[in-house]
């Protein structure tokens, strides 16, 4: 399909999409998980009629507006970088990718941003429960904007649901219930809305935790961990839940992520999970991924019972990938030779269709599809020639995993913690606990954002599993364009985001009594 | 019921939802025309407050529209979004940047401690109203003039020059569709203080605006359609597929599709009785209405001689034969069909934003709400 390649090009595109995607999702999950604490703040005003309870709705609403803001901004720049930066791409998989992202335009975005206007400027416009309706709708919209994306991202990790048309070389949408429901998507939309949710309590807690050091705001800010404590412990419980399920979808479906998240080269029955572990180069020099550990503490049994809810189950390691093995349920994997093999039959099959259907010889094409549909599986295999180059970025993947799990877990004692203090009304004397939580703010960023590289870094070479790898996706286009557009990206983000971080200090700084002015 | 439609019906149909989006997403820049207005209008502090804040209230709007137009195209013509976003980088890089920096400016521009200064936004929504408007109506300009593209045999498309797309300032027909639509935008958001906002200053300095923004919205618009219908179109054989080029081919699309026509000449009708009512009448209001209608159709009958009746919508200079058309360009028969069950949404999303719409603007922007509010931009 692609017959050079400029890999400059592509590690620019790579970069700037990074960059973008990157600076999106440090404002996106504080959105999807600050909208629902406030529609809670907002339905005990509603019951209560208590006007703190207004007070408290207003304030955290002032803070999700600043965020909400600059998530919009950086947010468009993504859908279009899809065709900007990614043409070759969005043709192969547009008939599939395109129709999550419309649904999510119609559905979703729409409803955000109507009744958003409502959620602010409402208040002496509605009714007291058209005004609680509208920020309800407002977090079921963002949280349905994440779930369009979500799916097609759960697409790329597992492509299902389609099949390949060589008359117009792309994949076409055969199942839209498969691709929907695919397990890799539902938990990928699962995990990543309750770890946002996890990071919102997080916020809260942390920026109420600042309120009780400074004995200003006493009576919100303990109201206001309550409902963070409470919304944190139930969602960061169930992100352990999906991300568990997660696990077992990986490495099914993308067993060589698996091996590096945990940087397994040789898998056994049985298998250890590295609870902490140190990498260093290569002993063997195989590859630049390639990194093994200088020291690890191991829980025995571990990994294998995360993959397979079995201790003694196999788990492939990098290498068994490379070479091929037999999986638990008796099926062979062939090795990365044997697919590259099959991938060049597949994408020369492909070629020969072309030029057969422009020739007017319908048996030679007949037979071409036949011989392409038999390769299909393993078409993206065609690119490479070196195994090794299918191999992801070890030691990123390996320390995002481990600094993402062992940090989820923190949070999780936390909660437990906020709410042991307050039901013993000892939370305002601890002030370890209060400066732990102020300090878990930027340690939840730093999980989410752990989150996403993990996905995206751990499936590399690929930008859709097996069919289509990274380097034969970009538009076809000159790199300084793309080098040039990543610092103007870089200038501009980085610009937004110091005014971003400025007003929302000055706004905790002033606290709830000063309506957001 | 959809997947009973065959293909070119649901090609159709969604070039027809996104010619509705697009024409919606037009009528909507008045947000962005209002934006170049803002000190024009607004001589003291407390009016361009009032003049931001009306405006603020619909911004998102205008920003979902776009998006969802970007959309909605990737989804029922992804060959035209992998061509021409891939392709016109610099066109595509210039209007995302033009957007990115309003989606933040209204929310940051009175807010405390903002570091860069109200200033700063303010200058930033200025530089979407004016550049938004032109790239956006100079982009859509190739959809009759063509570009420089070419197709493979792969679907994969390569632009024929290294200028990303700029070139196509280089053509005058582009760039008067361009002019047409930031004056229309900065006409509409006259039209739409004049109903949004009590205040007899902005009033009556936005009824002289009309006429300032109205005699070249006019001039240029005339100049763009004249030309429009008196050029060479690119016409697609049905059967073969075949484009070549046909004299007056968009006054035939005219003349073939007579509703279109009465569309076209009902909008343009629309905006100037909006146009003329609200600026010789003493206080009318209700401007915005007929003259936004009246956008509406003259962008929906333009989108429609643009890709229906065998003609090719995203044309090439480049390569004739590797000109799009909507059915050479478009998603499958599935997912086109999956995609038109959740059109039929459409009409609720419709009711829900004008029964919101109605309810914000129930009462016009006045001095006291600005006093007493406290979100305010």
């Amino acid at each position: 399909m692609v017959e050079h390649f400029d890999l400059s090009l592509v590690d620019w595109s790579r970069a700037q999409f990074a960059l973008t995607a990157l600076y999106h999702w440090i404002f996106v999950p504080l959105t999807l998980g600050l909208a629902f604490i406030i529609a809670i703040m907002e339905t005990i005003y509603y019951k209560t009629g208590d006007s703190q309870w207004k007070k408290i709705t207003k304030f955290w609403m002032t803070l999700f507006g600043i965020n909400f803001a600059i998530g919009v901004a950086t947010g468009i720049i993504l859908e279009f970088e899809f065709g900007t930066n990614w043409s070759n791409y969005s043709w192969f998989v547009g008939d599939i990718f395109g129709a999550p992202l419309a649904v999510e335009g119609i559905m979703a975005f729409f409803m955000e941003s109507t009744f958003i206007a409502v959620m602010f400027f409402g208040w002496n416009k509605v009714s007291k429960r058209f005004h609680l309706v509208s920020t309800w709708l407002v977090a079921i919209g963002s949280n349905l904007s994440g779930l369009w994306i979500l799916v097609a991202n759960g697409w790329m990790q597992n492509p299902i649901g389609m099949k390949f048309n060589p008359d117009t070389a792309r994949n076409e949408m055969m199942n839209f219930w498969d691709i929907l429901f695919s397990p890799t998507a539902v938990n990928k939309f699962l995990h990543t809305l309750s770890s946002s949710y996890t990071l919102a309590a997080v916020f809260v807690l942390g920026i109420s935790a600042w309120y009780l050091l400074k004995k200003t705001n006493i009576a919100f800010a303990k109201k206001s961990i309550i409902i963070a404590a409470v919304f944190g412990l139930t969602s960061s419980l169930y992100t352990v839940l999906t991300g568990d399920n997660s696990a077992r979808e990986i490495v099914r479906n993308q067993p060589m992520k698996f091996a590096a998240i945990e940087g397994l080269y040789d898998g056994s029955a049985g298998a250890g999970l590295v609870a902490f572990g140190v990498m260093t180069e290569s002993p063997n020099g195989k590859h630049k991924n390639m990194k093994d550990f200088n020291f690890k503490i191991e829980i025995p049994n571990m990994l294998s019972y995360m993959a397979y809810l079995d201790g003694k189950a196999f788990v492939p390691g990098i290498n068994d990938i490379i070479n091929g093995f037999t999986d638990n349920d008796g099926i062979v994997h062939p090795s990365v030779n044997e697919k590259i093999a099959i991938g060049q039959k597949a994408i020369a099959a492909l070629r020969t269709f072309k030029i057969a259907k422009k020739a007017g010889d319908l048996t030679l094409a007949e037979q071409a599809q036949k011989d392409l549909e038999a390769n299909f599986k393993y078409f993206g295999y065609g690119y490479f020639n070196d195994p090794y180059d299918t191999v992801p970025p070890i030691s990123m993947s390996f320390y995002s995993f481990h600094t993402m799990v062992g940090l989820g877990m923190w949070f999780i004692l936390l909660f437990i913690l906020s709410l042991v203090y307050i039901y013993k009304n000892q939370i305002a004397t601890k002030k370890w606990f209060l400066r732990a939580a102020i300090w878990s703010i930027p340690l939840a960023y730093i999980a989410s954002e752990c989150g996403w590289i993990v996905a995206e870094m751990g499936r590399q070479p690929w930008v859709i599993q097996d069919l289509m790898p990274t380097l034969t996706a970009v538009s076809n286009i000159d790199a300084i364009s793309v080098k040039i557009t990543f610092f103007l990206f870089l200038f501009v983000f980085t610009g937004l985001l110091i005014a971003e971080l400025k007003i929302m200090l000055k706004q905790i700084k002033n606290g709830p009594n000063h309506g957001g002015k | 019921m959809f997947e009973n439609l065959s293909h070119l019906a649901l090609q159709q149909y969604w070039w027809i939802i996104d010619s509705l989006l697009g024409s919606f997403l037009v009528f909507l820049l008045f947000v962005q025309g209002g934006q170049t207005l803002i000190y024009r209008l607004g001589k003291t502090k407390m009016e361009r407050t009032m003049i931001v804040n009306s405006l603020g209230r619909k911004w998102e709007f205008t920003f979902t529209t776009l998006v969802t137009f970007g959309g909605a195209m990737f989804a029922s013509f992804p060959l035209f979004y992998s061509t021409s976003f891939g392709g016109a980088y610099w066109v595509w890089m210039a209007i995302l940047f033009c957007f990115i920096i309003q989606a933040v400016s209204y929310e940051f521009r009175s807010k405390p401690s903002n570091v860069w200064g109200a200033k700063t936004f303010e200058v930033f929504l200025f530089i979407n109203g004016l550049l938004g408007t032109i790239l956006l109506g100079t982009a859509v300009g190739t959809f009759f003039n063509g570009a420089e593209f070419t197709v493979n045999d792969m679907n994969q498309s390569q632009w024929a020059t290294s200028f990303g797309g700029l070139e196509a300032v280089l053509n005058i027909s582009n760039v008067a569709l361009g002019l047409t639509v930031f004056f229309l935008a900065r006409l509409l958001a006259s039209l739409y203080f004049m109903n949004n906002i009590r205040e007899e200053n902005i009033y009556a300095r936005s009824k002289k605006q009309l006429l300032y923004s109205g005699i070249p919205f006019l001039i240029v618009f005339l100049f763009f359609v004249i030309r429009l219908l008196l050029m060479k179109g690119f016409a697609v054989d049905p059967n073969t597929g075949f484009i070549s080029m046909e004299p007056y081919k968009y006054l035939h699309n005219l003349l073939a599709m007579p509703i279109v026509a009465i569309l076209f000449l009902g909008g343009v009708v629309g905006v100037l009785f909006g146009l003329i009512k609200s600026y010789l009448s003493e206080k009318y209001t209700k401007g915005i209405w007929f003259a936004g209608g009246g956008t509406i159709m003259v962008v929906f009958s333009l989108f429609l001689i643009a890709g229906f009746n065998n003609t090719a919508f995203y044309p090439s200079v480049a390569d004739l034969q590797s000109s799009l058309t909507i059915q050479n360009a478009s998603s499958s028969h599935y997912s086109l069909t999956a995609m038109s069950y959740v059109s039929l949404m459409v009409p609720f999303v419709l009711a829900y934003i004008i029964y919101v719409w109605r309810a914000i603007n129930n009462k016009p922007i006045d001095l006291e709400e600005m006093k007493s509010e406290e979100h305010l931009y």
